[in-house]
């Protein structure tokens, strides 16, 4: 930690949040938010005299409350930068006659209440999202009482009573008595590997985590009766089983099954009834203190970066990277990588390997000092340009500019064009060409799709970075759905021209779907907007043609959606089956008369 | 392998495109559910295409070797590769391409694994017609592909690590020691994260801070 804020090349930016991300990879402006501190960092020696004489006593978050701190504090005694800050909505404030204590006794003078918040733009090549977890609040989980009972803690808490630089010096006593407790239990999967509260997934850490509570425990008391009710102990790591080992041959019991009830006793122990599924009996514990194994949970910041950055999430809410298996630490948005528990629950040693794989991951990409695009950009075709200024309205990147006035034709800035092909679709004047995805390439492909047979297939337009990777999920996940459905890449749903379908089901499609990121995941910020807004249009005029409007479905498919994917095959399959043979010949009659 | 001069199903060859189609059996992870060799034989037929094979493995040292000597000797000048998703090996077939002088644009790819083979195991009538649909579209759109030319940019030789737990200063720690500069932010007013309340950690047991 201290090694970070001495590092000449490291800028250390705390109490700080990001909150604006724009740009690509090579070059994106990142703009910071770094909140006043009110106490001078470069100047502060940590001497302490302020803390000494502040009035406002506060729960210490560090301690998770189970010590004090003042309202002008250090965060904890190893913090880097060390230097104390003022919590300015729990400050009495500077007025001398309320209190000012802080600015009398501080010799440097280092406390100034006139900081104000800063905003900071910095401008980077890459992104490494590190974001970490939340421990889970087990206050839901009511049957183990921790909101009920005082001798009820979590993991956490547990970890600063054990700790010798916690609030007891590392003596473990019970909130309720402050004696210590003659036995302890350890309940497991709080808050994972849970249908009905928490997640569903395993996080990773709990098993490990408590049978190194047990050997601490154990270490420090060895007549303690130690208990831990669990449903799998996963102690697959390299010397994990070894320390699973030392635990039980140390004594610790080890009670396959979860506590149906917790109860408190008159002397403030707890009662626990569980059913022993080793043994298949019902059988009761008294312990004189519970500690409740809460799972990890995604960080409260992740949706809004997931939002700034177009990233994706898995549906337990953590970052999903670009392959699970040969791109684990990359995002889907180059220039982006992923580290820690940001991506999923992980321990200390996992974190840091894939730290440092996101480090290098960084460096290849940045090494060379250049960057090179795809020139999957817009084009516009000047003699067709009638300049009406549609394509500069709808282009999520404002890569097009258009002088309405002179009627010049538009002009696309390539360096900020990425590639959506939104302003094609939207071009009723065919006046602007997507490179590697023009009309011609795609009608070629729906031409070529219904050539035969057309009245037996489904025609399927998606996206490349999120329902195109769904249906790739589909594929690793070996998800069944039916064989016709065929599907015609694009790199975002906003390039699916009204003419594509048009052209589908005047080549007798049965039905069609347009499917891309979720409205808020875009890969190219919002342009999947105009995708609705289009599909929306296209039905309302099939409507009109008499062309039921069910055969045009739209759906928001996530790359981790695999399911969602298949399901959606089959729904689109039964629809396929009510549209009858007369029914597409009169679409196809109808649409070729036009 | 199929080499034709026969007839054409369909005409829109207006580049007079000389396409080359490889069928990939991926082992048998395409080949268990798709009949590759009829696939191949299916598509030699096609406007445009100049020759079509099955063949075991694309992707492989020999598989690659195949494909760019068969570039050479057929003066191929676009190419159809039906094998996994583009999203995995796209990349490695472009530089295949451009190893034996042909625009990596004109490089196409029909997804037989993960959007075919893997989703309708054990059909292997409507996996193989649907693998041939899919090829047929790989094939019109290859027509239609134009050669395109990547640009190069600025880059600014920085990182922002959002977030100061152990990944994020391991990660800042790694970059800024290979003379990248980081700008890490916290949110808290110290970086350590969870990790510095931690009191031993396993499985070494020793101290987190």
């Amino acid at each position: 930690m201290t090694d970070v804020g001495r590092h000449p090349r490291i800028k250390l930016l705390t109490l700080s949040e990001v909150v604006d991300v724009k740009g690509y990879v090579g070059n994106f402006d990142v703009k910071i938010i770094k909140r006043a501190k009110y106490v001078d960092e470069t100047a502060c020696t940590a001497c302490g005299e302020c803390a000494k004489v502040c009035p406002v006593v506060r729960p210490d978050e560090f301690n998770m409350g189970l010590a004090s701190r003042k309202a002008i504090y250090s965060p904890f005694p190893q913090a880097v930068p060390s230097s104390y800050l003022i919590n300015i909505k729990e400050c009495l404030g500077h007025n001398p006659a309320v209190c000012s204590k802080c600015i009398e006794v501080c010799d440097k003078k280092c406390i100034n209440f006139h900081m104000s918040d800063e905003e900071i733009v910095e401008h980077v090549g890459s992104i490494i999202v590190a974001t970490g977890l939340k421990p889970y609040d087990p206050t839901e989980l009511d049957e183990y009482g921790y909101t009920r009972f005082e001798n009820v803690l979590t993991s956490l808490e547990f970890e600063r009573l054990v700790n010798a630089g916690g609030p007891s010096q590392g003596s473990l006593v019970r909130p309720t008595d402050r004696t210590h407790p003659k036995s302890v239990g350890f309940i497991q999967c709080v808050g994972s590997r849970s249908s009905r509260k928490g997640g569903e997934y395993c996080s990773n850490i709990c098993c490990m985590n408590t049978i190194k509570s047990t050997l601490v425990l154990k270490e420090h008391y060895p007549d303690m009766e130690v208990k831990v009710f669990y449903i799998d102990i996963r102690a697959f790591g390299k010397g994990f089983e070894e320390l699973y080992t030392r635990s039980r041959k140390l004594g610790v019991q080890f009670i396959r099954g979860l506590p149906g009830s917790v109860e408190e006793t008159e002397n403030k122990s707890l009662r626990i009834a569980v059913e022993n599924s080793a043994t298949s009996s019902l059988e009761f514990h008294e312990l004189e203190m519970l500690v409740l194994a809460q799972g990890m949970q995604p960080a409260p910041s992740t949706q809004r970066l997931q939002e700034m950055m177009g990233l994706q999430l898995t549906p337990d809410g953590f970052y999903l990277e670009a392959h699970p298996k040969l791109q684990p630490v990359d995002a889907a948005t180059r220039g982006i990588f992923y580290a820690g528990c940001a991506e999923g629950p992980k321990d200390i040693k996992e974190s840091v390997t894939q730290a440092s794989a996101a480090a290098v991951r960084a460096i290849r990409l940045m090494h060379k000092g250049e960057i090179t695009t795809e020139p999957i950009t817009a084009e516009v075709i000047t003699e067709k340009c009638t300049s009406c200024g549609i394509c500069g309205q709808v282009c999520p990147y404002n890569a097009i500019t258009v002088d309405r006035k002179n009627k010049q034709p538009a002009v696309v800035n390539s360096a900020a064009c990425a590639g959506c092909g939104t302003c094609s679709a939207e071009c009723r004047f065919d006046a602007i060409s997507m490179n590697h995805y023009t009309d011609q390439q795609i009608i070629g492909q729906v031409d070529a799709m219904l050539e035969k047979a057309a009245d037996s297939k489904i025609l399927v337009f998606a996206c490349n970075w999120c329902s195109y990777a769904g249906a790739d999920y589909a594929g690793v996940s070996r998800l069944q759905y039916p064989a016709n459905a065929h599907l015609v890449r694009v790199m975002c749903s906003g390039r699916v021209d009204e003419k594509f379908i048009w052209e589908g089901f005047r080549q007798g499609a049965p039905v069609v779907l347009v499917s891309g990121c979720h409205i808020g995941d875009c890969h190219y910020i919002d342009a999947n907007h105009w995708t609705e807004k289009r599909v929306n249009r296209i039905r309302k005029k099939m409507s009109k043609l008499g062309i039921r409007p069910e055969r045009l479905q739209l759906e928001w498919i996530s790359a981790a959606e695999g399911i969602r994917f298949a399901e959606k095959m089959k729904e689109m399959e039964a629809i396929r089956q009510t549209v009858t043979g007369q029914e597409i010949a009169e679409t196809i009659e109808l649409l070729t008369n036009i | 392998m199929t080499t034709s001069n026969v007839p054409k199903k369909s005409s829109g060859n207006e580049n007079n495109a000389r396409i080359g189609v490889y069928v990939c059996h991926c082992g048998l992870n395409i080949a268990q559910s798709v009949n590759c060799k009829q696939v191949a034989e299916g598509a030699a037929d096609t406007d445009g295409v100049v020759l079509s094979k099955d063949i075991p493995y694309a992707c492989s040292e020999p598989g690659q070797q195949q494909i760019k000597q068969d570039i050479l000797d057929n003066g191929l000048d676009r190419v159809v590769i039906a094998s996994c998703s583009p999203r995995l090996h796209e990349p490695t077939f472009k530089q295949m391409v451009q190893s034996v002088g042909l625009n990596p644009y004109m490089m196409e790819m029909a997804n037989l694994r993960e959007q075919c083979s893997w989703v309708h195991m054990n059909d292997i009538d409507n996996a193989t017609r649907k693998a041939e649909t899919l090829v047929d579209m790989a094939i019109s759109r290859a027509r239609h592909l134009q050669p395109l030319n990547e640009e190069t940019l600025p880059l600014t030789k920085k990182t922002l690590i959002i977030g100061g737990g152990v990944a994020g200063i391991q990660a800042a720690l790694d970059l800024a020691d290979s003379g990248y500069d980081v700008t890490l932010v916290e949110k808290q007013p110290s970086i350590g994260g969870i990790m510095a309340q931690l009191d031993k950690t396993f499985p070494t047991m020793d101290c987190s801070i």
